[in-house]
């Protein structure tokens, strides 16, 4: 284009058509640089659209699952048999269910992860963090129905020799196996959230004479409480939404108890159970998985507002 | 005077005698601090392990149990009733076919939102709100996406139990991933490059394409990378949407011989993938289905971890190597 130009140049008046060539092209460039704005703007925009869809589909459904039951039913019937012929609606069995394996979860993860992220973020040597860093990552990334393979086929087993007692699904295994798969979120960001806190506030420490152990305990967990909050916070939703590794190996009976020793359904397994099944949309089995889906969501989002509100209480500022 | 020396003697014996008691106490101390110290290491190196020996077991325990399947007509099989004769093949073809769905539906959307936040977006409520349903959704639980796509592809937009259901599913799950990735990657690009390439007269796009995209692409890579592994082990929003278990088919080829050499019919197949075959041969009672469950799990766990291992040491490369 601007070799064209040149060459035109002795028969036209050669200022003026070079200044409203490059403000056509101006005018081009900068129509283009809109559309693209645009472009990226909507896909920035399906971010939203999914959270929208998420809570419209969860409600929308939800809403015709209610109009067959009440609430107070929903809340203080002790059955859950909505496919039963004698069908009762009760959500509490499978939220007994989903809060004691998440209980179990998180006593294995909360001790474990904390303790590995002072001694990665306090103790561990420049050359042990790299090396178990990306162990941890690894370790995320494993699927969760391999997880649920290990519980059922590998650490129910081993339970059973300790408590003979113990039935081939129960609470007990998939807790402890989701603790473990919890561990690394936890480890990761509270120590993150613990390498955040200012050198100097160690220094501090140590040249009061405390040791390494003393100032991880008493300065850096409190100034890095916030975070090590939020590192519990996600190992709570978690825990709540895990499925696989309870589908598989804590039972598929929904069972009104917090006794980690028999088997019960949780939220995320009743769902994956109907879902198999070929159930007819629109009909109250259908519904059903709905509404404990947006139970489930409730959950989680009442842990997550819980964390924000405790991150909030103990922030500290330095 | 001669009053006061007698105790200011005294006062200094007993002091003395008290510090040596004292010297004596604080050696005790320091060395039970020391030992706590210590054993806190131990504590701590203990708790490390949990994790590294999990994996190993894990993986140990399903290479054993699963080692009789290790071979080439369990993959080259379809599921059968027979355990011995059941195999992977619907299953493995099941997976690349979705995870390919889910990598053009999620990749393009993820990187461009990723770019819109870093690059474009003005610090307004708008930016504000979609940073917000970002990291939301990165709490989702997976299974409710699995709830959001029956409603939505499999009913409302009738899609029904398809590839094309069960990827865009996956793309919505795996896009926080991406968009996340992809911000980091950008924000490491330090401001120097962008004006650079500014004083030479190129537009914001011009910078972005050529310049932003082009170094971040090692950072958005790895998140993309180990979104995709995310993806591969998912079961639950799958088996939430219907994917069938038993499939004794293939989806029809993507690519043909006639022209035009593609056919989209795949598209809206039945599937099953490798972590549902898995599930349902693990829900069986007999023992035997097993064990091709623990050959299948020793597959997925190789694939994701062979891949999550790649960006993590794609991500330790780039760390060493680019020094701005």
């Amino acid at each position: 284009m601007a070799t064209q130009v040149l060459e035109n140049l002795p028969a036209l008046k050669p200022v003026e058509l070079t200044i409203s060539s490059r403000f056509a092209k101006n005018v081009r460039r900068n129509f283009f640089e809109r559309v693209i704005e645009f472009i990226l703007l909507l896909a920035a925009l399906s971010a939203v659209a999914t959270t929208v869809a998420i809570v419209w589909v969860l409600l929308y459904e939800s809403l015709g699952f209610f109009r067959h039951v009440s609430l107070i039913d929903f809340f203080t019937d002790t059955q859950w048999t909505p496919l039963f012929e004698d069908a009762h609606y009760g959500i509490m069995p499978l939220v007994s269910g989903t809060l004691t394996t998440s209980a179990i979860a998180l006593m294995v993860a909360v001790p474990v992860g904390t303790v590995s992220a002072i001694y990665l973020s306090e103790f561990a040597s420049h050359k042990t963090r790299e090396i178990v860093k990306p162990i941890l990552e690894l370790l995320v990334g494993v699927p969760t129905v391999v997880f649920g393979y290990f519980a059922l086929l590998f650490v129910t087993p081993m339970l059973q020799k300790i408590f003979p007692e113990l039935p081939g699904f129960n609470m007990l295994g998939p807790g402890i196996v989701m603790g473990i798969m919890i561990i690394p979120y936890i480890s990761s960001i509270a120590e993150d959230a613990m390498r955040a806190v200012p050198m100097n506030m160690r220094e501090g420490s140590y040249a009061m004479g405390a040791t390494r152990f003393q100032t991880a305990i008493r300065v850096v967990t409190p100034a890095a409480i916030s975070g090590i909050i939020a590192a519990y916070t996600l190992g709570i939703s978690r825990a709540v939404g895990e499925t696989m590794v309870v589908a598989l190996a804590a039972g598929q009976q929904p069972n009104l108890t917090f006794n980690p020793m028999e088997s019960a359904a949780t939220i995320t397994a009743y769902i994956v159970q109907v879902a198999m099944g070929d159930l007819p949309h629109g009909s109250i089995g259908y519904q059903s998985i709905f509404a404990a889906g947006l139970v489930l969501m409730t959950m989680t989002l009442f842990f997550n507002v819980l964390g924000h509100m405790a991150r909030k209480k103990f922030r500290q500022a330095y | 005077m001669t009053t006061h020396a007698p105790i200011t003697n005294s006062g200094n014996a007993i002091s003395q005698s008290a510090v040596l008691e004292n010297l004596a106490e604080v050696r005790v101390m320091i060395r039970r601090r020391k030992r706590n110290d210590y054993l806190f290491s131990v504590i701590g190196l203990l708790a490390l392990m949990v994790g590294l020996i999990t994996l190993l077991t894990l993986f140990i325990n399903l290479v054993m149990d699963g080692y009789p399947r290790f071979n080439l007509e369990f993959l080259g099989n379809y599921p059968s009733r027979r355990a011995a004769h059941a195999g992977l093949l619907s299953a493995w073809v099941g997976s690349i076919l979705v995870m390919l769905v889910t990598f053009v539906s999620a990749v393009p959307m993820g990187v461009a939102a990723g770019i819109y936040l870093e690059e474009y977006a003005k610090k307004n409520w708008l930016a504000d709100l979609i940073e917000i349903n970002v990291s939301n959704l990165a709490g989702v639980p997976s299974i409710v996406y699995g709830l959001l796509a029956l409603g939505l592809f499999g009913y409302i937009l009738d899609l029904g139990q398809s590839i094309l259901t069960a990827g865009l599913t996956l793309g919505l799950l795996i896009l926080p991933i991406v968009i996340v990735s992809t911000r980091e990657a950008i924000r490491a690009i330090p401001v120097a490059i962008r004006e650079a390439a500014y004083a030479v007269g190129a537009t914001k796009w011009q910078v972005v394409s050529q310049h932003v995209l082009h170094y971040s692409f090692g950072g958005i890579l790895t998140g993309v990378i180990i979104g995709m592994a995310r993806a591969l082990g998912e079961t639950a929003p799958l088996i939430t949407i219907g994917a069938l278990t038993f499939i004794a088919f293939l989806p029809p080829s993507p690519v043909t011989t006639t022209p035009p050499f593609l056919n989209f019919e795949w598209l809206s197949s039945g599937f099953t993938v490798m972590p549902i075959q898995m599930f349902n041969w693990l829900s069986r009672p007999d023992h035997a289905f097993h064990i091709n469950a623990a050959a299948t799990g020793a597959i997925i766990i190789v694939v994701t971890l062979l891949m999550n291992g790649t960006a993590i040491w794609l991500r330790y490369k780039m760390r060493k190597k680019i020094k701005w």
